[in-house]
């Protein structure tokens, strides 16, 4: 008997070059093979160069990051209320609710003006039998006022020609139009009827067209959950913004479907991003309690809208028609309205009894809507005199 | 929020504390409301109203209990005392909040006081018996413990204790028609922990190493160019922006007087002064408006250069269209526009007219958009200035009237019956052209 151990040896075929060797088990994936042992050492390396770009690739990626920090940092010469200093303050602002819309049998979730700038379409938790899931997330209002897109839960965004013949059944003409693999967070249609842009909790956003439901081009890059998206008013109209659970506020080109600028300053999921009205910056509205500026050319962020009483998520911002006036609606079910330039807070709005979910000016600047979970809408205006 | 109640503890800086007498029994380390909200207005330099509205909030959360009438979950702005919430019951330590301790908690009720289980506390509890009958003889077992135990403490302490359990379970356990504080709406991605396609891949790094490549190579602007931008910009458009200026004759969600929707609809005779003076502001304000766009069709029909601005209209519709329509499209502007010997041939370099050419073979909806950009640059840098020196433009801001301010109205306001406005699916046709309210002396409505 000699004293040495021995390894019980299989004989078979390689699960890699099916050649008959002795074999081993070996793991990948947590799946046992069985290789032979010059198959198993090159796995063994080959893993191992794998990792090592993994990493590689990392760390090229964060210092890259870092240069570029330091170059947007160079040509940052003043701070926004600094130059504000010599404007004119606003003064007091008293805003009053002119109309509540009580309707919804559940929490608001969404909203979008007509360009009427009289009409809304809203979107809720619904129990109703039109829509097969009960989270309706996005709602947007067509550019001719002539149909209605929205989506949520059921990981699509469906189109509903609106028809006024009390005959006709609205679900029946309803056109499914995006498909996304996780819930739809938001939809807006671009300059025409025919076209949608959509961002999902999958990560992307995605361009279609709304008579074939042919995707036209898909947004990637987000880490995360997308959760909100806006289309510039630019000359060219070729570009949008989107936020998402990665803290990400990413610029994207709609041609190419590169991503063209990308801010990421904030602490928490980005809820809500609208542009400023000239089309050189946005705004973003976070669950980190905090409203913030980036400018497109400067390429960085110009202002932070907070307060240390705010401690609630801002779910929704918009600008008012001038750009100086930022609303923000939070989760503490208050409407925050701040002075962009000065950085201040103008005026604290309450009324609500739960989350203020959507928040939008309308279009042509004279109120705005809140939506709020406590199922109502709130169309509010003022100014600086009381009425 | 954590936070906030923390410091609001701090034995020096916070809330002052001193022992309430609440009946019989003195409860120590109490708050009253008022305190309460006026410690929170110092600290945060807020209004009166804001801080009992975060006071509020941070009552409905479950951080402070009110001690007299715990049933209801209110921040008074008066005597009433409270307490903090003591951490094991923070919703952020304990949450969600297990079915056998509810269980308990209702059963310890139960047994304590005959008919002290309110009504839908009563339906939970049949409900949870017949959930967990296997482990009922436990939760029984449990609340006499509970009870026996608390027998033994001070009755001070007793009280704080059911105060506490109560508040706990009126956050986690709402009673039905009161908000729960406790939704957080769609669950979303960041929160789970395992989302197999959003871990970082190599993929992922490599797209982040090229973006920030290409973002190192782009031209930034100096922020102090960007942000006077802004003040030149909210200042040119403050005047016309409702909410922050008002409007004329009167903002029609207050006084319910359509007069400014009428006067502004978007084809009408007489265009309003400011409206057109933002056509002054920039190109892109001209083309929105569909008044503006016809006045300088008209100005360009003049100068025989109209088929540019038609033409930029039809690239907008391809860019804009149904996916369908692109190759008819695409021939129809090349007839019209970009043919040799075209009826309305547009004038443009050759070499974006040969790239465009090429590019037709294959259309698609950006296809034009070398030629629409380079038409217009042309009309945005030629055509518009002239435009705005015309005497057709001059005319129209001399003609456009402002109206009276119609706030200075002393006499109350009749009430008008509010109609609801036609909505657009129903027109057929685009709104014909009314006639608007005269110009100054217009009477305004009231």
């Amino acid at each position: 008997m000699c004293d040495q151990t021995f390894l019980v040896n299989v004989f078979g075929s390689c699960d890699k070059c099916f050649k008959q060797r002795a074999l081993r088990p070996v793991f990948k994936k947590s799946q046992q093979l069985s290789y032979c042992s010059t198959c198993a050492e090159i796995m063994a390396t080959e893993g191992l160069r794998e990792n090592e770009t993994l990493a590689s690739l990392k760390s090229e990626a964060e210092s890259l990051k870092g240069k570029l920090e330091e170059e947007r940092a160079k040509l940052h010469d003043v701070e926004l209320h600094q130059v504000a200093e010599r404007v004119e303050a606003l003064g007091q602002f008293v805003m009053k609710t002119r109309r509540t819309l009580k309707g919804h049998g559940n929490k608001v979730l969404c909203m979008d003006w007509c360009k009427d700038k009289r009409r809304i379409v809203s979107s809720s938790q619904e129990h109703a039998v039109t829509m097969p899931c009960t989270w309706v997330m996005a709602c947007a209002y067509a550019p001719s006022g002539c149909a209605i897109a929205c989506g949520g839960l059921d990981n699509k965004c469906s189109v509903y020609p609106l028809t006024f013949d009390k005959n006709e059944n609205m679900a029946a003409k309803k056109k499914s139009v995006a498909m996304h693999t996780n819930y739809l967070s938001a939809c807006s249609f671009t300059n025409s009827d025919m076209q949608i842009l959509t961002a999902s909790g999958d990560g992307t956003c995605a361009l279609w067209d709304v008579e074939s439901g042919q995707l036209l081009q898909s947004f990637h890059g987000h880490g995360a959950d997308v959760l909100c998206l806006d289309l510039a008013p630019s000359e060219t109209g070729n570009t949008f913004v989107s936020g998402g659970c990665d803290k990400k506020a990413m610029v994207w080109d709609m041609r190419s479907g590169q991503c063209v600028q990308a801010f990421e300053t904030h602490e928490s999921d980005i809820n809500s991003v609208r542009y400023y009205p000239s089309g050189d910056a946005f705004a973003s509205g976070s669950d980190d309690a905090t409203c913030r500026l980036y400018d497109l050319r400067a390429d960085r962020e110009v202002a932070i809208y907070s307060k240390e009483s705010i401690i609630f998520g801002a779910s929704s911002v918009d600008f008012s028609l001038s750009g100086r006036l930022l609303f923000a609606g939070y989760n503490d079910y208050t409407i925050n309205v701040w002075d962009v330039l000065k950085g201040s807070r103008v005026s604290i709005l309450f009324g609500h009894e739960n989350r203020v979910s959507t928040l939008r000016v309308s279009p042509d600047g004279t109120a705005f809507c809140s939506g709020s979970w406590d199922h109502t809408l709130r169309v509010r205006d003022g100014g600086r005199w009381a009425f | 929020m954590e936070r906030v109640v923390v410091s609001m503890q701090d034995p020096d800086q916070g809330v002052k504390m001193r022992s309430q007498r609440l009946l019989v029994t003195v409860i120590p380390h109490a708050v009253t409301g008022r305190d309460v909200v006026q410690w929170l207005a110092q600290k945060f330099c807020v209004s009166e109203e804001e801080a009992l509205h975060l006071g509020a909030v941070l009552v409905l959360h479950g951080y402070i209990y009110p001690l007299r009438d715990p049933r209801s979950l209110v921040l008074r702005p008066d005597d009433t005392p409270y307490r903090f919430q003591t951490p094991y019951f923070w919703t952020s330590t304990l949450w969600p909040a297990a079915e056998l301790d509810y269980a308990i908690y209702l059963a310890k009720k139960n047994i304590q006081k005959q008919g002290a289980l309110v009504d839908y506390e009563k339906e939970c509890y049949d409900q949870l018996h017949k959930k967990i009958s296997h482990a009922w003889d436990l939760v029984l077992m449990q609340a006499r413990e509970q009870l026996r135990a608390a027998k033994q403490r001070r009755k001070g302490d007793r009280l704080v204790i059911a105060c506490q359990e109560q508040t706990y379970w009126l956050v986690n356990r709402p009673p039905p028609g009161a908000p729960s504080v406790l939704e957080q709406g769609p669950e979303r991605g960041s929160r789970t922990a395992s989302h197999v396609h959003m871990t970082k891949s190599a993929d992922f790094y490599k797209r982040e190493i090229e973006y920030c490549r290409r973002a190192l190579g782009r031209t930034r602007v100096k922020s102090s160019v960007c942000l006077e931008a802004y003040l030149s910009f909210c200042g040119q458009r403050g005047p016309h922006d409702p909410l922050v200026s008002g409007c004329l004759p009167s903002n029609p969600w207050i006084s319910d007087d359509d007069a400014y929707w009428v006067m502004n609809a978007p084809m009408v005779a007489a265009p309003t002064k400011l409206r057109v003076e933002r056509w002054g502001f920039s190109f892109r304000e001209l083309l929105e408006d569909p008044m503006g766009r016809a006045q300088f069709m008209d100005f360009l029909g003049k100068e025989f250069s109209g088929e540019n601005l038609s033409f930029w209209e039809a690239c907008e519709e391809l860019r804009y269209g149904a996916q369908a329509q692109v190759p008819t499209l695409v021939d129809a502007v090349y007839q019209q526009f970009l043919a040799p010997g075209a009826a309305r041939w547009i004038n443009i370099d050759s070499r974006t007219m040969e790239r465009t050419l090429e590019g037709l073979r294959q259309p698609h909806h950006y296809v034009l958009d070398d030629a629409q950009l380079h038409i217009y640059t042309l009309m945005k840098k030629d055509s518009y200035p002239r435009f705005l020196k015309s005497d057709m433009y001059r005319g129209l801001l001399a003609e456009a009237g402002v109206l009276l301010d119609t706030k200075r109205r002393v006499f109350p306001f009749t009430r008008r019956p509010r109609r609801s406005s036609p909505s657009p699916a129903l027109l057929p046709t685009p709104v014909e052209p009314t006639a608007a309210s005269g110009p100054a002396g217009g009477n305004g409505v009231a």
